[in-house]
């Protein structure tokens, strides 16, 4: 492979603090240069990045695949050239697959998919329980070998603090995180989306926010007992918020994401009954929405992830209460969140940090960093370009999202893993 | 065609101007005499088809609107969820493409999730009429309630009326609580804080937690039917407690500083959220609620259908006039 030099970007590497134009040297798929008038070696390609941002691969902790079990929706291969369109070079899969990936056969298969798709990397997270039923414990010692990075029963909360507190002390000889959906399932009942004068108006059951932080402040005492790592998956209140901000003050060990629709949007999206704006956990308050965004800016919140969910058309085009929850996400995501860069929320920076050197730490990926010998993992985005999304045009098979039609910047100009080229 | 005063369906009364809502209940007015008549029909609607979709049981409602397109002369086909294409999986969207495809002129639906009604309006062109999406609107109920108060009082403005019960799943409430307002009622509700849902007074309205407090306050109690399973659900400890909290009796009626007038949307619980005593005593206008309903139904069909409210009457006489 020839070494490729992207020369004169602004390169944004949170992970050494590094900000500042300069060329970044690849060389056998490891990053082997960064530096401002670096020599090229001979027969180098040069890609020309002037007037563009040059970032570690985007990570995303928190996506659906949907294989196996619903190939029609979205496979592991366009999840990942989805992931990559989204400048994503590396994404972790939820296993509620059907079958459910909670053996390592079923970890096996995933990560052969990943490798025969060539794309983005795919890195599955294994169940906590089998069949996640939470009653047993998956073997996480031979999920982890076989590649999953963390467990969760993602879909299905762990309603049995005994389970939980079994699965964040067993993790801890692997050194993975246990992430949870944070759901107390007897409040949320069948309720569809927050549970507020928006609901009230619509007649639609709520989902109370209580719902989310009786589980958060559970599994943040249950981290404490058992010093076990707990990643918590979409946080969406500002009660949750708050939870985190004092445990991680106690030095609980705790990571914890949001994503972008969580930070944009407010439950008045649901108005008309729009099945794309529902999802679980449910888009909740102007509130809590600025909880989320000042917790991204002081660190109580770590990641940004997306927890893109595609759903087919025919199941979306629902009434609301028979509507699937969730939306896609890997390829709004970077514009999404630059809107909070654009707003004066978060500096792009930060933007940068919540999406590769942070989700890494949290998930112990040796990524995110354009540090040399790394893996090059690189984006290249042009950070004023403005876009308009279009879901007919996205690499995903789902086109499930209430984003469409809205004015973006910030194009994904070039993804590479390994310095290789995989979009577009 | 002329003008539509109310657009292509109806779907709540949210949406509705005050002044749209006074035109139905005016409307309403001429179409009550047909009900009267020996031969109970009017030419108003003749050629137009008129499917009634009920995907949730319905006894009263039904009928209600299947008299009143009867009266109106219309042709009316009734479909039921058990024993449909629905039970055999067909979704709403497909019903609805099918029912587009049979060329019908309106439906009129009851279906048990919020937001249904407005989901087949926005793909067909056929007018829908909502006869109760999940705990949405029940806005042809609300009318009838404003119909039956402003034909007892003379006026909805300024009256103080009380909707008693499960506010939280009532679509009849929310009917009731945007109407009431839109005409300058003073609104409060009363329940248990376990059947209210939360921020229910952002919407303007008071609440009582106690029974006694809302008799002495009202001119009017709008009593909802309390359904059992809500006591399975968690939300009551038993409906016989409930009757001994919340009931409304005599005996509580008695202390009432005023005439009070009760409504019941029905099918009552007798004993439970009414006694027998008060459904069936002087302050009961429960039955008017059932008579006015077919004429605010004849008016609100008439008026999707093209009418216009001031030819309402000379409308009676002849066919076609709702289409010119």
């Amino acid at each position: 492979m020839k070494p490729v030099v992207i020369r004169g970007g602004r390169v944004i590497d949170p992970s050494q603090g590094h900000d500042a134009v300069a060329d970044l040297l690849m060389a056998d798929g490891r990053i082997a240069g960064l530096g401002q008038g670096l020599g090229v070696p001979d027969g180098a390609e040069i890609v020309d990045a002037r007037g563009k941002v040059v970032a570690p691969g985007l990570i995303d902790l928190h996506v659906h695949l949907r294989e196996p079990g619903r190939e029609d929706v979205e496979t592991v291969a366009t999840g990942a050239r989805a992931a990559a369109a989204g400048g994503f070079t590396a994404v972790c899969p939820m296993p509620n697959t059907d079958p459910v990936t909670d053996n390592q056969a079923a970890v096996g298969f995933i990560v052969k998919q990943a490798q025969a798709a060539g794309a983005a990397r795919v890195y599955p997270i294994a169940a906590i329980s089998l069949g996640q039923k939470g009653q047993q414990l998956a073997e996480f010692g031979e999920l982890v070998g076989a590649g999953a990075v963390a467990v969760s029963d993602d879909g299905h909360p762990v309603v049995s603090s005994h389970l939980m507190r079994m699965a964040l002390a067993y993790a801890r000889t692997f050194d993975i995180p246990v992430a949870d959906h944070c759901e107390d399932p007897t409040l949320k009942a069948n309720g569809v989306m927050h549970e507020g004068l928006v609901s009230t108006r619509l007649g639609l059951r709520g989902i109370p926010a209580a719902a989310e932080e009786i589980m958060v402040a559970r599994n943040l005492l249950l981290a404490e007992l058992t010093g076990g790592h707990i990643h918590l998956c979409h946080m969406s209140t500002r009660g949750s918020v708050e939870l985190i901000r004092r445990a991680k003050e106690k030095g609980v060990r705790v990571t914890a994401e949001v994503t972008p629709h969580h930070l944009t949007l407010t439950d008045e999206a649901c108005e008309g009954y729009n099945t794309n704006a529902k999802m679980n956990p449910p888009l909740r308050e102007a509130a809590d929405v600025a909880a989320l965004r000042a917790g991204v800016k002081d660190g109580t919140i770590d990641v940004i992830a997306t927890d893109h969910a595609p759903h087919a058309a025919f199941e979306k085009e629902r009434e609301f209460d028979y509507a699937p929850f969730g939306i896609v996400g890997l390829e709004t995501a970077w514009g999404l969140a630059l809107v909070l860069a654009e707003e004066g929320v978060l500096t792009v920076e930060q933007v940068v940090s919540a999406l590769t050197i942070q989700p890494a730490r949290a998930f112990g990926l040796a990524k995110g960093t354009l540090a040399v010998g790394a893996d090059a993992d690189v984006t290249i985005v042009d950070p004023e370009a403005p876009w308009v999304v279009d879901p007919g045009q996205f690499k995903s098979k789902g086109r499930n999202t209430p984003f469409a039609g809205w004015k973006l910047k910030g194009r994904v100009v070039s993804t590479l893993v390994g310095g290789r080229v995989v979009h577009p | 065609m002329t003008e539509r005063f109310l657009g292509k369906d109806l779907l709540g009364l949210e949406p509705l101007t005050a002044d749209q809502i006074r035109f139905i209940l005016d409307t309403a007015e001429p179409f009550k005499e047909v009900s009267e008549r020996t031969i109970k029909k009017v030419p108003t609607l003749r050629g137009k088809t008129i499917v009634n979709l009920f995907f949730e049981a319905s006894t009263r409602t039904r009928i209600s609107f299947e008299f009143a397109e009867k009266r109106l002369s219309a042709d009316t086909v009734n479909v039921a969820a058990a024993g449909s294409s629905v039970e055999k999986g067909e979704t709403l969207v497909d019903t609805a493409r099918n029912l587009e495809a049979m060329r019908i002129d309106m439906v009129v639906m009851r279906h048990p999730s919020s937001g249904a009604a407005q989901f087949l309006a926005d793909r067909i062109r056929s007018n829908v009429v909502n006869a109760g999406d999940g705990t949405h609107e029940h806005p042809t109920q609300g009318l009838l309630d404003l119909l039956t108060l402003r034909d007892k009082f003379g006026r909805i403005e300024g009256l103080k009326v009380c909707i008693c019960g499960d506010i939280l799943h009532s679509r009849v409430a929310r009917s009731n609580i945007w109407g009431l307002l839109k005409l300058g009622a003073e609104v409060a509700v009363c329940g248990p804080a376990s059947l209210l849902p939360l921020g229910i007074e952002a919407l303007g309205v008071t609440v009582f937690r106690r029974i006694e407090d809302a008799v002495q306050w009202a001119d009017a109690l709008n009593v909802l039917r309390l359904q059992l399973e809500r006591m399975h659900a968690g939300f009551l400890p038993s409906l016989r407690e409930y009757n001994r909290v919340f009931g409304v009796t005599v005996e509580r009626l008695e202390k009432a500083p005023r005439d009070l007038v009760v409504l019941h949307p029905g099918p009552m619980n007798r004993g439970v959220e009414i006694d027998s005593r008060v459904a069936d005593g002087p302050h009961s206008v429960i039955l008017d609620q059932v008579t006015n309903g077919v004429a605010v139904r004849m008016a609100v069909l008439y008026l999707l259908a093209g009418g216009r409210p001031e030819m309402a009457e000379a409308a009676k006489g002849r066919a076609g006039e709702a289409s010119e």
